[in-house]
C-alpha cells in the first residue's frame, strides 16, 4: 500500500479519480435531494409542462403567439426576442464603437477628446443603471393624449416611438433581412476567398454589383408579395384618441435596451478598435503614402483591415460578452430569454427544469456565435509567417 | 551661430495639436461647437437653473426647466444606506469608509505580498462586517435584510472578490495541471461558467439551489448569490492568473525544479508571484466589472445602491427625479469606478517602463 503511495504513476491516477469522483457524488446527491425535495412538495418533474398552454401573454412578440399557446412558444418567442435585441444591438455597437475608436485615433486633438470622454463615461457606468436611466426617460416622454400639436412622419411619446412602416408581413421582413445576410456573405466570400484571387478586378466589381442588384429585386419582389392587402403600402402613424394608430411603434423597454447596450458595448468596442489601429506599425501606413494612397486610402485598404485581422479574437470575446448582456431585459421588462423563463418559473413553478432550458439556450446561442466568429477569424487571419507589422 | 532651442509657444502648441491642415482645423472647429453646445446645455441644467435645496423644493417639478437636486438634499440617506435603522447610519458609513482604506492601502507596494494583502483585506473585512452586522460590543445587530445603499454594495463587492481571488487561483492549477482528467474536467468547469450570463448564475443560486441542496446548507439569499458571484469571477480571473501563468517564461520553473523545489514551493514563491504580476491589468480590470455588475443584484430582490435609487424617486413626491437620481448614483459608481481603472491605467504605465 505504502510502496504503491510512492509512484508518481499510482498517485497520479488516485487523484484524478478522486477529483472526478467527488464531482460526479456531488451531482448524483445534488438530483437526489432535488427529487426527494421535490416530492416533499408534491410537485412533479420532466418536461411535460411545455406543452401546456401557458395563459399569459407577452408583450413583444416577432411571431404570433396569443395565451392559449404552449410554453414550449413562448420559449422559443423568448429566444427570438433576445437574439432580435442583441442583433440590433451589437450592429450599433460595433457602428459607435469603430466611430469613436477611428476618432480616438484621428490625431485631431478634439476629436480625441471627445472620444476619450465618451469612453470614460459610458464604461465607467453599470449598464443597468444606464439602463434604468433611459427607460426612465423615454417612459417620461409626452403622453400621447398631450401630443394633439406634434407633427412629422416620427412620434416620440411615452408610451414608444412611432415611425412610418411598410404595411408588409412580417415573415416577409425576415426574409428579406435574411436575403441581406446572405447577399453579404457571398460578397465577402467573393472579396476574400483563395478561389477569387486571381480574378480580374473589373469582373470582381461587376460580380458584387450583380449581386446586391440581385438582393434588392429579391427583396423588393419578396416585400410586394408580403403586401398585405387592401392597404397602403406605406402606414404613417397618426394620433386617433389616446394613443397613436398605424406605423411602427418601438416600445420604451425595447428601446432602453438598445441604447443603452449599444452605447455600453460601443465604449468597449471602441476601446477595442483603438487598440487595434494602434497595433499597425507606423511602416505600414508610410508605405501606402509612399504608394500614392492617400490618407483615407490607406486607412480603408490599408490601416483598418489590419486592425480588424489584429483585434478579431478580442472583438468575439466582447460580442459573447455582450450579448450575454441583453439579459438585463428583464429589469425595464423587455420580453427577452431571460424573462420568459423567470415569468415561466413563477407561473408553472418548473425551476430545475427551466433553468436547465434557460443554461442550454445560452451554451447554445453563445457557442454556436463563438464557432461562426471563430470560422471568420480563421478564414481572415494572416498564414504562416505573413509580415504583420 | 549656434541655434538655441526655443520650446514652442502655447499658441504653437495649440496650432499643432487642434489646427494643423485646414480640414483638421475645420473638424476641430465642428467639434468644439459640439462640445459647446453640449456643455452649455448642462451647465444651464445642472447648475444655473438648478434646485438645489429641499427647502425650496417648489421650484422644481414637471415645468421646470433646470435640475431638481434637492430631491438628493431630501433623500441622501436612502440612497446611501438603504433601509438601515436611522440611528445607526453612522456605522454604515465608517464601514464603508474602512472597506475604501482597505482598498486605498492595498495600492501601496509594501502590502504587495501574498501574506501582507490578505492580512489587510481580512481585517478590512471583519471591521466592515462587525460595524454592520453588530451584535458585539455593544452594537445593536442589524440583520442581512435591512442592510442597503452603498454598503451592501461594498459588501457584495468585497466578498465576492475576497471568496472568488483564492479559488481563481485553485481553478486556474487545476485547469494547468499535467494531469489531463483534472484539467480537462475543469476547463469545462470554466468555459460553461464563463458562457452563461451573470444573472442566471445569480438566479440559479438565489432560486434554484434551495431545491438541490439539504436543509442545513441552504443559509441566507444573500450569502448564496455572493458564492454565486464569487464562482463566476473566480472562473473569469482563473483565466486571467492562466494567461499570467502562460507568459512566464518556461525556464523560471525549470529553475525551480532544478533547485529541488517541492510543486507548492514552486507555485508560490516562482510562479504565482510572477503570474499576478503579469495578470495586474486584466485583473484590475475584471474588478472594474465586478464592481459595476454588483448592480445586477437589484434584478434578485436586493437593495443596493441602485434599487436604493430607484425607491428614492420612487414616490409621488419625487417621481420627476429620475434623471438627477441617476445622475447621482452614477456618480458614485463613477468615482469608484474611475479610480479603479485609472490605478489599472498607471501600473500598467508603471510596468511597461520597467519591462524597457
Amino acid at each position: 500500500m505504502l510502496a504503491a503511495l510512492k509512484n508518481k504513476t499510482t498517485r497520479d491516477q488516485a487523484a484524478q479519480f478522486s477529483f472526478v469522483g467527488v464531482l460526479i457524488v456531488l451531482i448524483i446527491a445534488f438530483a437526489f435531494t432535488a427529487r426527494s425535495n421535490l416530492e416533499a412538495q408534491g410537485m412533479t418533474s420532466g418536461f411535460g409542462f411545455l406543452d401546456r398552454a401557458t395563459g399569459w401573454g407577452v408583450s413583444f412578440s416577432l411571431i404570433d403567439f396569443s395565451t392559449s399557446d404552449t410554453y414550449l412558444k413562448v420559449i422559443w418567442v423568448g429566444i427570438l426576442n433576445s437574439l432580435f435585441l442583441g442583433s440590433i444591438s451589437l450592429v450599433l455597437a460595433t457602428v459607435i464603437g469603430v466611430a469613436i475608436g477611428i476618432m480616438r485615433v484621428s490625431g485631431n486633438k478634439m476629436a480625441e477628446l471627445i472620444g476619450t470622454t465618451y469612453v470614460e463615461i459610458f464604461r465607467n457606468l453599470p449598464l443597468l443603471l444606464q439602463a434604468f436611466l433611459w427607460y426612465a426617460i423615454l417612459t417620461n416622454l409626452p403622453r400621447p393624449k398631450d401630443m394633439a400639436e406634434a407633427s412629422g412622419p416620427i412620434f416620440f411619446s411615452g408610451r414608444g416611438i412611432y415611425m412610418p412602416g411598410l404595411n408588409v408581413t412580417g415573415f416577409s421582413v425576415f426574409l428579406v433581412a435574411l436575403a441581406l445576410v446572405a447577399a453579404f456573405a457571398i460578397w465577402l466570400w467573393l472579396r476574400s476567398a483563395r478561389r477569387f484571387a486571381r480574378m480580374e478586378i473589373a469582373r470582381k466589381k461587376t460580380l458584387s454589383r450583380a449581386v446586391w442588384l440581385t438582393w434588392l429585386v429579391v427583396a423588393v419582389v419578396l416585400l410586394w408579395i408580403g403586401r398585405i392587402p387592401d392597404t397602403s403600402l406605406v402606414s404613417q402613424p397618426y394620433l386617433r384618441g389616446l394613443n397613436f394608430r398605424d406605423g411602427i411603434r418601438v416600445s420604451p423597454e425595447l428601446m432602453a435596451c438598445i441604447i443603452s447596450i449599444s452605447i455600453y458595448g460601443g465604449a468597449y468596442i471602441g476601446e477595442i478598435v483603438r487598440a487595434g489601429l494602434n497595433s499597425v506599425g507606423k511602416g505600414q501606413s508610410e508605405a501606402g503614402h509612399a504608394l500614392g494612397l492617400s490618407g483615407i486610402q490607406t486607412f480603408v485598404y490599408i490601416r483598418l483591415p489590419l486592425a480588424i485581422r489584429a483585434v478579431m479574437p478580442t472583438l468575439i470575446n466582447q460580442y459573447v460578452w455582450l450579448f450575454k448582456s441583453t439579459t438585463i431585459g428583464i429589469a425595464v421588462g423587455f420580453v427577452d430569454f431571460f424573462m420568459v423563463i423567470s415569468t415561466s418559473i413563477n407561473q408553472s413553478g418548473q425551476t430545475l427544469e427551466l433553468i436547465a432550458i434557460l443554461m442550454g439556450g445560452f451554451l447554445i446561442i453563445n457557442y454556436s456565435m463563438a464557432w461562426v466568429l471563430n470560422r471568420v477569424n480563421n478564414a481572415i487571419k494572416l498564414k504562416g509567417n505573413q509580415l504583420r507589422t | 551661430m549656434t541655434k538655441t532651442y526655443t520650446p514652442p509657444s502655447l499658441i504653437d502648441r495649440l496650432r499643432a495639436d487642434y489646427f494643423p491642415t485646414k480640414l483638421n482645423g475645420a473638424v476641430t472647429l465642428i467639434f468644439a461647437a459640439l462640445v459647446a453646445w453640449a456643455l452649455w446645455n448642462l451647465i444651464n441644467w445642472g447648475i444655473l437653473h438648478a434646485t438645489f435645496s429641499a427647502a425650496n423644493k417648489e421650484n422644481c417639478g414637471h415645468g421646470a426647466d433646470g435640475a431638481c437636486w434637492a430631491v438628493i438634499d431630501a433623500r441622501w440617506r436612502l440612497i446611501l444606506f438603504g433601509l438601515y435603522p436611522f440611528e445607526e447610519q453612522w456605522r454604515s458609513a465608517i464601514a464603508c469608509i474602512a472597506i475604501v482604506i482597505t482598498g486605498g492601502l492595498s495600492c501601496v507596494p509594501w502590502f504587495w505580498s501574498g501574506r501582507r494583502i490578505t492580512t489587510l483585506w481580512l481585517t478590512g473585512f471583519a471591521i466592515f462586517f462587525v460595524l454592520m452586522r453588530g451584535g458585539m460590543f455593544g452594537l445593536t445587530p442589524v440583520f442581512e435584510q435591512n442592510w442597503g445603499g452603498l454598503s451592501l454594495t461594498i459588501f457584495i463587492f468585497a466578498s465576492t472578490t475576497l471568496l472568488g481571488m483564492p479559488l481563481a487561483i485553485v481553478f486556474a492549477l487545476l485547469r494547468r495541471s499535467e494531469l489531463p482528467w483534472i484539467a480537462r474536467t475543469m476547463g469545462l468547469i470554466i468555459d460553461t461558467i464563463r458562457s452563461l450570463p451573470l444573472l442566471s448564475i445569480m438566479f440559479t443560486f438565489a432560486i434554484v439551489l434551495p431545491f438541490v441542496l439539504p436543509g442545513w446548507m441552504i443559509g441566507d439569499k444573500l450569502y448564496r448569490v455572493i458564492v454565486g458571484y464569487s464562482l463566476f469571477f473566480a472562473c473569469y480571473q482563473a483565466e486571467i492568473i492562466r494567461g499570467g501563468m502562460q507568459a512566464l517564461p518556461a525556464g523560471q520553473e525549470e529553475a525551480a525544479k532544478a533547485l529541488g523545489m517541492g510543486y507548492w514551493h514552486r507555485i508560490g514563491y516562482i510562479v504565482l508571484p510572477q503570474a499576478f504580476r503579469n495578470a495586474l491589468p486584466p485583473t484590475i480590470n475584471q474588478l472594474v466589472i465586478t464592481f459595476k455588475e454588483t448592480s445586477l443584484v437589484v434584478i434578485i430582490g436586493f437593495f443596493e445602491i441602485l434599487a436604493s435609487g430607484n425607491a428614492a424617486y420612487g414616490n409621488a413626491e419625487w417621481n420627476f427625479a429620475h434623471v438627477e437620481v441617476y445622475c447621482f448614483v452614477g456618480f458614485l459608481y463613477f468615482i469608484f469606478v474611475f479610480a479603479l481603472s485609472r490605478y489599472g491605467a498607471h501600473l500598467e504605465r508603471r510596468m511597461a517602463v520597467a519591462e524597457r
